[in-house]
């Protein structure tokens, strides 16, 4: 098991899972909220279509996690990464 | 930086690898682009190469005899130098350029760094595929709904179950593998709905006779699913999803002919995920702004036009699978070899497959297009769908706009098209370029003609800084 940063707190996975999985895995299904009605979000089409799930990895915003294989030591924030 | 080849084939799924393989096989250099970090696309979606033994999904998957034989293939292709395998490349444009074309890609291996990547040939074969189409529901975006698509890439690619209590929904016979997929792993399958009815194929016995290999697959998931004591519910829909923070409850009632919930039929079940999908949308990104044309299906969907080789009406691109109407692997395999062949003849090569085994993949494919065709004749989106809907439904997710806004567009101000919608809501605008909705919205505004994306110039997200790069190799040239 290797190990991401999300949001200040180690979070394991397995090599080769995208960070949307290694979250999934962790049981958290929402990670952001919409910029309108404030609704939480998570992944939703798991293959790069939908942008639901998006955080921002290294400091960089707007992350799809779903297509984004985490690597040990990645920080990841959520809450992030909507139309800023 | 840039790279060229007599071919480049963009999407590494069934279609695009039977396609590479073919062309390698007729001598030509082929660059291969997908955004995945392995081959396979959705259908034959792996973990990456270093990660098999760790995650294990090999028991999920369908016709991996045929997978194996075109990545032996592929990787005996890069051995030779004959092959430019660039995984985790995202395609943001292709453009004509001179005779041929010019393909523009980040490179996102070292993501979120991004290298900008031109790809240049005189011939482009697109096989991008599809995704799951979606109809809206009240509740359908709270967490832990996903698309059956989704909740199966996170199984055969993470291996990993998005919930320990799952609803499936929607129609067509994708529902059967995702919910055996999930049942091994462990997952209580609570309720699939399907909102057709069996009895629909009967009145198509042509294409279910002429495939006998389908009643095959068939029954060995009614077999998986009968193991599992999972029972699928024909003419039933999942119409409601309630939750807090997650979704918590469905709602799933059974449908009248038209679609309609019946009146007093309503259920909660319990669930901690659902996954629903409502056939697929062709992935068209790159295909329209190419100016290639366009012809429906019988699943509602606008799908580019080729002719029996596989060749749009634009000289030198070619299509094959998804792209060209929702049919299957089978069937997309079939579409890359014959497109391949057309590369290879229109290139002046000799051609891979001897006269006999073309007219057999011939075949194959014909047989499996009026499969595809009986399918979603058997499997349409129910009429009255939208009758689910409250006015506070959100209908786009990525603006929030609600079926209420949507349909007074519509009715108010007359918007007959999801374009005219999106002028006036929004809805389209956001993240996803109308890519989750644009289907729906299609529907609610007029459900008479095919549904047409919106054209849109960048496929998928591109830093300026990566955007500054393709400048630089534009202007080399």
């Amino acid at each position: 098991m290797s190990e991401i940063i999300v949001d200040g707190r180690p979070l394991a996975f397995i090599e080769g899972q995208t960070v949307a999985a290694a979250l999934v895995a962790a049981g958290r299904v929402a990670w952001r909220t919409t910029r309108i009605g404030h609704r939480p979000r998570g992944v939703f089409c798991g293959i790069g279509v939908c942008f639901d799930c998006l955080v921002t990895i290294d400091g960089a915003g707007g992350q799809r996690a779903c297509l984004v294989p985490a690597r040990p030591g990645m920080t990841v924030t959520t809450g992030e990464g909507d139309d800023e | 930086m840039s790279e060229s080849a007599d071919l480049i084939v963009v999407g590494a799924g069934p279609a695009g690898m039977a396609a590479a393989v073919t062309a390698l096989a007729g001598g030509l250099r082929v660059i291969l682009v997908d955004s995945g970090t392995a081959v396979g696309g959705q259908f034959w979606r792996h973990p990456p190469e270093h990660a098999r033994s760790a995650i294990r999904t090999e028991d999920l998957h369908h016709k991996l005899r045929d997978y194996h034989a075109l990545s032996r293939a592929l990787s005996a292709g890069r051995a030779k130098g004959r092959l430019g395998l660039r995984l985790a490349h995202h395609v943001w444009s292709a453009v004509r350029e001179g005779d041929g074309f010019a393909v523009r890609a980040v490179d996102r291996r070292e993501v979120p760094e991004e290298t900008a990547v031109v790809l240049r040939a005189p011939r482009l074969l697109v096989a991008t595929g599809a995704y799951d189409r979606q109809l809206p529901f009240p509740g359908w975006d709270l967490p832990g709904v996903l698309t059956v698509g989704g909740l199966q890439a996170l199984l055969k690619g993470g291996g990993v179950a998005a919930g320990s209590r799952v609803a499936l929904g929607g129609t067509g016979p994708f529902l059967l593998p995702v919910a055996a997929g999930l049942a091994k792993r462990g997952v209580e399958v609570v309720a699939v709905c399907e909102a057709a009815h069996p009895l629909a194929w009967l009145r198509h016995p042509g294409p279910l006779l002429g495939n006998p290999g389908k009643w095959v697959e068939g029954a060995r998931y009614a077999a998986a699913l009968a193991r599992h004591g999972i029972r699928v519910r024909p003419r039933t829909a999942i119409v409601g999803a309630e939750g807090g923070d997650r979704v918590t409850s469905v709602r799933i009632a059974s449908l009248a002919h038209d679609g309609s919930p019946r009146p007093g039929t309503e259920r909660r079940v319990e669930v901690d995920a659902v996954g629903v999908g409502w056939g697929f949308t062709p992935q068209l990104d790159l295909l329209l702004p190419l100016g290639c044309e366009l012809t429906g299906s019988e699943d509602g969907n606008a799908v580019v036009a080729v002719d029996d080789g596989q060749r749009t009406t634009v000289p030198g691109l070619y299509a094959a699978g998804e792209a060209c109407g929702v049919g299957g692997a089978p069937l997309a395999v079939g579409e890359g070899r014959l497109a391949a062949e057309s590369v290879l003849a229109d290139s002046g090569a000799a051609p891979v497959l001897g006269k006999k085994r073309l007219a057999r993949v011939r075949a194959t494919v014909a047989r499996q297009r009026a499969f595809a065709r009986a399918m979603s004749l058997a499997h349409p989106i129910p009429p009255a769908w939208s009758s689910w809907l409250t006015d506070e439904t959100v209908v786009c997710r990525c603006e929030e706009v609600t079926a209420g806004a949507v349909r007074a567009a519509c009715t108010g101000s007359g918007a007959s098209d999801h374009r005219q919608v999106k002028q006036l809501t929004r809805a389209g605008m956001g993240w996803c370029q109308g890519r989750m909705c644009g289907p729906a919205v299609h529907c609610l505004a007029s459900q008479e003609r095919a549904y047409v994306p919106a054209e849109r110039l960048v496929a998928t997200p591109v830093t300026l800084g990566a955007l500054g790069d393709f400048e630089k190799y534009s202007e080399n040239r």
